[in-house]
């Protein structure tokens, strides 16, 4: 029987130690789907290396440029933090929707984004925030822009011996807001069927300036569709420029049919959700103004 | 009605402190020294013949103490009657629990691994050799009874040779082309139902140590300690009197803890290894390989009058059995017209096999998916009629003295005063808000008899003790204890109730078919009422008179007028003297109550549905049932709530899904959708009382007829809040979707391939 | 092979045991500590049936490797109650018939604790999403969503 470590670094130079140390390590965040995988004979790890000992990964530093979002801070820290509420509550609705109570004391955003399913809520809802990923490894600290740092269902841009430390979330502009909506058949529980994220900028006179539109479990990663941005930005948000980038983005999505949905279904509340999306993102820059 | 003092209050039930404290033992809470940890090799393949095992290589692993497969499980021809729920093919159990020459469905126990820990057997299992030679795998219906259909059992032959088509019935009355002539309006549909499984949320466990004796010990979760006592003699050929099966408390059921699938490995394994073996199940191991209920096709024509009286139907049926024969086909016929006067009816039901797990009871089994064709039938009749659905049901309902459609008249049922409370009830009336809808359903079960036994024991202090044989599963414990209370007068907290194992307890069938406070519930009537009898003699000695003239009221020997100085004793002070006046009193009664009265049960269900998207929301639900009597009113609540809740997950989102290979997709609680809590509002129920005359206080069981309704309640809800006709479920969102977007109403009716599922 | 050997404190009392790396709190919980009233349901996070408290957070403890607890608090349903006193989720669970066969809950309680501990007047929606987790196949949930707001209601001081 191949033996098991269970290694908890306090420091991320240790932490990148070990895993550049030994490739059959796996960096364990929540658990929430490493744990899952490892018992259903997916990964045989020789080593779990807890990063929730190491503080800059556990915490959320918040400063006039944004924030830094430890990668191993608990979903429900997360949901909890009234500036990220106030800042993010589209990310924060994502977060929150990462399964259960239970598994939101354990999920974090760097699990996630490291998991790499098609289906992960928070990246979505990263990608309009133009996140970056702050990453750690043997020859130093590189930054990927989140839409990028997931290149296949499973597969990440992670080189051997790195780690996802943070993910830094510049501060929205003035008239900002986002909102991230997903279809599941029950009211809890499920892995997103589609999800959609959508931030968008609002001028004093109610013209949308600046948008970010991204859709989820429609395609090997999340996508970004510019197409459908470009159908908010220069409107009021009317239904035409609604309906323009729902269309978009059911132009955009690639689904297959699975367990969990169908080609068409998937397509078509794709841009259902993109369209709802876009109109809360809105009702909170109204809000705000 | 009888005035009760006990019966129909709300005590805390007795089991309820251990169970909020985490101190009840379940089935994978028992351990034994030395105890070793089982494995299961299940096959990957739906349909494979098996060419050759191998396992010298996992009987070298470490740690590793015994492994069996089908060779350690003896050929057996049998057909035992054993427990409440229909008999049982022994040579199919026996083959359903390890595989011999053949695997039929995907997750099918192949060999089994007895170790030093679970990571051993786990690791030693995968290290048996099996090469297997796939064959094409039955996964529908359709697919089982098409002419070039691969054969599942060679020995099943039927007329010219082989088939897959195990059993067939039929039930008729009347002159149906007569009937369908007089009708104004027919309509007919085809209705689908995939394979569901009941959900209980502890997972099957035993622990067994086979002695040097040949005396056998099995600790597990169960529905029928001595079913499982009696099915794993015949499977193992041991003697049944050398095993004792101690049931745990049983973390759900619904039919599925009926049959034993890990019990026989256990034995066997310690057997061979001389050591106590303990096993548990995966929820991966649950899905695949226990008993689901039946995936369904119901082919159904209804014609009504212009004044909506029924006058003709025609059904043809076809349950899934699973691997081996032996779906609820049956029942599904026998109970999808129980609820109204149809004078001219056939109905046709064909028992299937497919390679898929064998199925087992599920709450009610049959009666769901057959009730569902009836019951969206006949709410297309009120609609196209013009009529209310509930006056439409009421003008058609059975009655006392109806006939049955399997034969025998009703007695008093309840089906009429349910439909009035279900009118009368603010529910029916209230107003829906844009894209709700709302359905009406009715839904039948028999209700078990079947044999129970029970002793009732009185101690010096005046409290009892009544023993039984039912696991309790839900309340049936608090239940036992207050019938004891209300014969004996003494408070419930004074009775202990006590679920026995097989060597310390009459024979008893099983916690199951909406049975034990039924029937259980007489035998224990009984042995209470025998208490009170030995308590009147004791009294009559006392007083030195005919103990014939002593009468027993409100918990009282009480004397004969006249008989002067002497007051009433009740039971204390009686109990106080039992060392003078004869020593212990001992109370016991067995029934075998043939007969049950039949449950009557409607739903209202309000669908609120996202057009855009296909998802819907139950928003309101009421849950009414004639429960004869409610002995303790929170469970028999609960059972129509619980109910209520497994069946609105039929119709939502539960189903079994296989690829094309016939491997299951969805065998884990992510993707096999059950509702959870926020998924569902408040429930309400109404019990209506109807009294059941074979019962002392006019019981019925309660268990299974909740099910029964939410199939037909939540599409008749669709088709309100839609205008369209959904016959197949689960209604998950893709499906209604794709309905809501299909442009032709030929398009909407006509009958499509799950969204999912290979055909 | 190197077992971890771990220290914790559970249910307020400092504990130590030994685990594989690999194996779960809740296995640990049940097998090597022998508190069985935390039970499996699934293994995957699905069922909440093995909810306990680590520092005061609620979590599945099947998702939850034993070795993580080291140093931290871990709360179990055999530690919700208060000496003889029970919890007022286990009293109302009583009350209420909250319970049929009873595998799910320990769990529910547990959880419903943890959301009375931070929300002393949760609507029902709020209960309901709270404890979305927990999956319950008896009751249909009517009756333990009673027992948590009528919980919640007799933990509030007096109006």
């Amino acid at each position: 029987m191949q033996t098991t470590r269970y290694e908890a670094p306090e420091s991320v130079a240790a932490a990148v130690r070990l895993v550049d140390a030994d490739p059959g390590a796996k960096v364990l965040a929540g658990g929430t789907d490493l744990l899952i995988q490892f018992r259903a004979g997916l990964h045989r790890p020789t080593a779990f290396v807890d990063v929730k000992r190491i503080p800059e990964l556990v915490d959320i530093a918040v400063d006039r440029d944004g924030v830094r979002l430890g990668a191993a801070t608990a979903a429900a820290v997360i949901c909890e933090h009234a500036e990220m509420r106030r800042l993010f509550p589209g990310l924060v609705e994502a977060v929150q929707l990462i399964g259960s109570t239970q598994i939101q004391g354990r999920s974090t955003v760097g699990g996630n984004l490291c998991n790499a399913s098609p289906a992960a809520d928070t990246t979505c809802a990263l990608i309009v925030n133009r996140a970056q990923c702050i990453i750690a490894g043997p020859r130093g600290e590189r930054t990927v822009a989140v839409e990028q740092f997931c290149t296949g269902p499973g597969k990440t841009v992670l080189q051997r011996g790195e780690l996802l430390v943070s993910i830094r979330i510049p501060r929205p502009s003035p008239g900002t807001a986002d909102a991230y909506l997903r279809l599941i058949p029950r009211s809890e529980m499920d892995i997103a069927v589609v999800g959609a994220a959508v931030s968008l900028t609002l001028g004093p006179d109610g013209v949308c300036t600046a948008a970010r539109v991204a859709i989820a479990a429609v395609a090997p990663t999340a996508l970004l569709v510019p197409e459908a941005a470009d159908a908010l930005i220069g409107s009021r948000l009317d239904e035409a420029a609604l309906r323009g980038a729902a269309n978009a983005a059911s132009a955009a999505a690639r689904p297959i049919d699975d367990k969990r949905g169908t080609i068409a279904y998937r397509r078509q509340v794709a841009g259902v959700l993109t369209k709802r999306a876009a109109a809360i993102a809105a009702e909170r820059v109204k809000g705000r103004i | 009605m009888k005035d009760f003092k006990y019966v129909g209050t709300r005590p805390i039930r007795h089991d309820g402190l251990d169970k909020v404290t985490g101190r009840a033992n379940y089935g994978a809470d028992f351990a034994l020294p030395g105890m070793l940890y089982g494995a299961v090799l299940r096959s990957p393949h739906a349909h494979a013949r098996i060419v050759s095992i191998d396992t010298k290589a996992a009987e070298a692993m470490p740690g590793v103490k015994a492994v069996i497969t089908g060779d350690d499980i003896p050929e057996n021809f049998a057909k035992v009657a054993i427990g409440g729920e229909g008999t049982f093919d022994m040579h199919d159990m026996g083959d359903n629990a390890l595989a011999h020459g053949k695997a039929l469905y995907n997750g099918h126990a192949v060999a089994a691994v007895a170790a030093v820990s679970l990571e051993a057997a786990q690791e030693a299992a995968v290290r048996i050799e099996v090469v297997y030679e796939p064959l094409e795998p039955v996964l529908s219906i359709d697919r089982a009874l098409a002419a070039d259909a691969p054969i599942l059992h060679e020995n099943l032959v039927e007329g010219q040779g082989p088939t897959n088509v195990a059993a067939r019935m039929e039930l008729k009355r009347g002159d149906l082309d007569a009937g369908f002539a007089e009708a104004d309006v027919v309509i007919e549909r085809e209705f689908r139902t995939p394979m569901a499984h009941q959900g209980y949320i502890e997972p099957h466990a035993c622990v067994a140590r086979y002695g040097e004796d040949g005396r056998v010990l099995v600790w597990c979760t169960t529905q029928g300690p001595f079913l499982v006592r009696d099915a794993c003699a015949a499977i193992l050929g041991l003697d049944g009197s050398k095993i004792k099966v101690i049931s745990s408390e049983i973390g759900g059921g619904f039919g599925g803890k009926i049959p034993v699938y890990l019990e026989p490995l256990a034995i066997a394994l310690s057997r061979k290894a001389n050591r106590p073996v303990k096993m548990v199940m995966t929820r991966d191991e649950v899905f695949r390989a226990t008993g689901p209920t039946s995936g369904t096709k119901v082919v159904m024509k209804l014609g009504a009058k212009r004044d909506g009286t029924l006058v003709a139907a025609h059904a043809s049926m076809w349950y899934e059995a699973g691997a081996y024969r032996g779906s609820p086909f049956g029942a599904g016929a026998m109970c999808c017209l129980a609820a109204y006067k149809i004078p001219n009816f056939f109905i046709e039901a064909y028992d299937v096999v497919v390679n898929k797990p064998k199925v087992a009871a599920y709450r009610a089994p049959g009666s769901p998916a057959s009730t569902f064709a009836t019951e969206s039938l006949v709410d297309e009749i009120a609609r196209t009629l013009g009529l209310d659905p509930i006056d439409l049901r009421l003008k058609n309902a059975v009655a006392e003295g109806d006939n049955a459609p399997y034969g025998p008249a009703y007695g008093p049922i309840g089906l009429k005063q349910v439909l009035e409370a279900a009118r009368n009830h603010p529910h029916w009336t209230a107003p829906l808000a844009p894209n709700q809808g709302r359905g009406i359903a009715c839904g039948f079960w028999f209700n078990a008899g079947l044999s129970s036994s029970a002793t009732v024991t009185l101690d010096g202090d005046g409290s009892a003790a009544v023993v039984t044989g039912n696991p309790d599963i839900g309340g049936t414990r608090v239940a036992q204890a207050l019938m004891v209370a209300e014969e004996l007068g003494i408070p419930v907290d004074r009775v202990r109730p006590i679920v026995a194992d097989t060597d310390s307890v009459g024979f008893t069938d099983v916690t199951g078919g909406s049975r034990v406070c039924y029937a259980t519930g007489m035998a224990v009537i009984a042995a209470a009422r025998d208490v009170c009898d030995q308590l009147r003699a004791r009294a009559a000695k006392i007083w030195d008179i005919d103990p014939a003239s002593v009468e027993w009221e409100d918990g009282r020997a009480v004397p004969p007028d006249g008989a002067d100085g002497r007051g009433p004793l009740t039971v204390a002070e009686l109990a106080a003297k039992i060392g003078h006046t004869g020593g212990p009193i001992v109370g016991r009664a067995s029934v075998n109550a043939p007969m049950a009265g039949p449950g009557f049960g409607a739903h209202i269900c309000d669908l609120e549905v996202d057009v855009e998207t296909g998802r819907s929301i139950v928003v309101r639900y009421t849950a009414i049932q004639d429960a004869g009597k409610a002995v303790h009113p929170d469970f028999v609540e609960g059972q129509m709530q619980g109910g209520a809740s497994q069946g609105i997950g039929m119709a939502l989102n539960e189903e079994y899904i296989y690829n094309a290979s016939g491997v299951m997709e969805n065998a884990g609680f992510l993707d096999y959708r059950m509702p959870v809590a926020s998924d569902l509002p408040m429930i309400d129920t109404v019990i209506v009382e109807v009294p059941n005359p074979l019962h002392p206080y006019g019981v019925r069981g309660v268990g299974e007829t909740p099910i029964v309704p939410p199939l037909a309640a939540v599409a008749n809800a669709m088709r309100d809040a839609t205008g369209i006709r959904f016959t197949e479920l689960p209604l998950s969102p893709p499906r209604v979707l794709e309905g809501l977007s299909a442009r032709t109403t030929e398009d909407r009716d006509a009958w499509r391939p799950s969204t999912y599922q290979a055909v | 092979m190197a077992k971890v050997h771990v220290r914790t404190t559970i249910n307020g009392e400092e504990k130590e045991f030994l685990c594989e790396p690999a194996d779960s709190l809740l296995g640990a919980l049940r097998d090597a500590v022998g508190l069985t009233g935390t039970k499996e349901g699934c293994t995957t996070g699905d069922c909440g049936a093995c909810s306990v408290l680590m520092d005061g957070r609620l979590v599945p403890s099947c998702l939850v490797l034993a070795a993580e607890v080291q140093g931290r608090t871990v709360t179990t349903i055999e530690g919700i109650a208060n000496g003889h006193a029970l919890h007022p989720v286990q009293q109302k669970f009583l009350e209420h018939g909250a319970l049929q066969c009873g595998i799910c809950t320990p769990g529910f309680i547990v959880a419903a604790k943890a959301l009375l501990d931070t929300r002393p007047n949760p609507t029902e929606v709020e209960t309901r999403y709270w404890l979305a987790g927990n999956l319950c196949r008896c009751t249909g949930y009517d009756k333990i969503i009673r027992a948590v707001l009528d919980a919640a209601a007799a933990l509030r001081p007096e109006a």
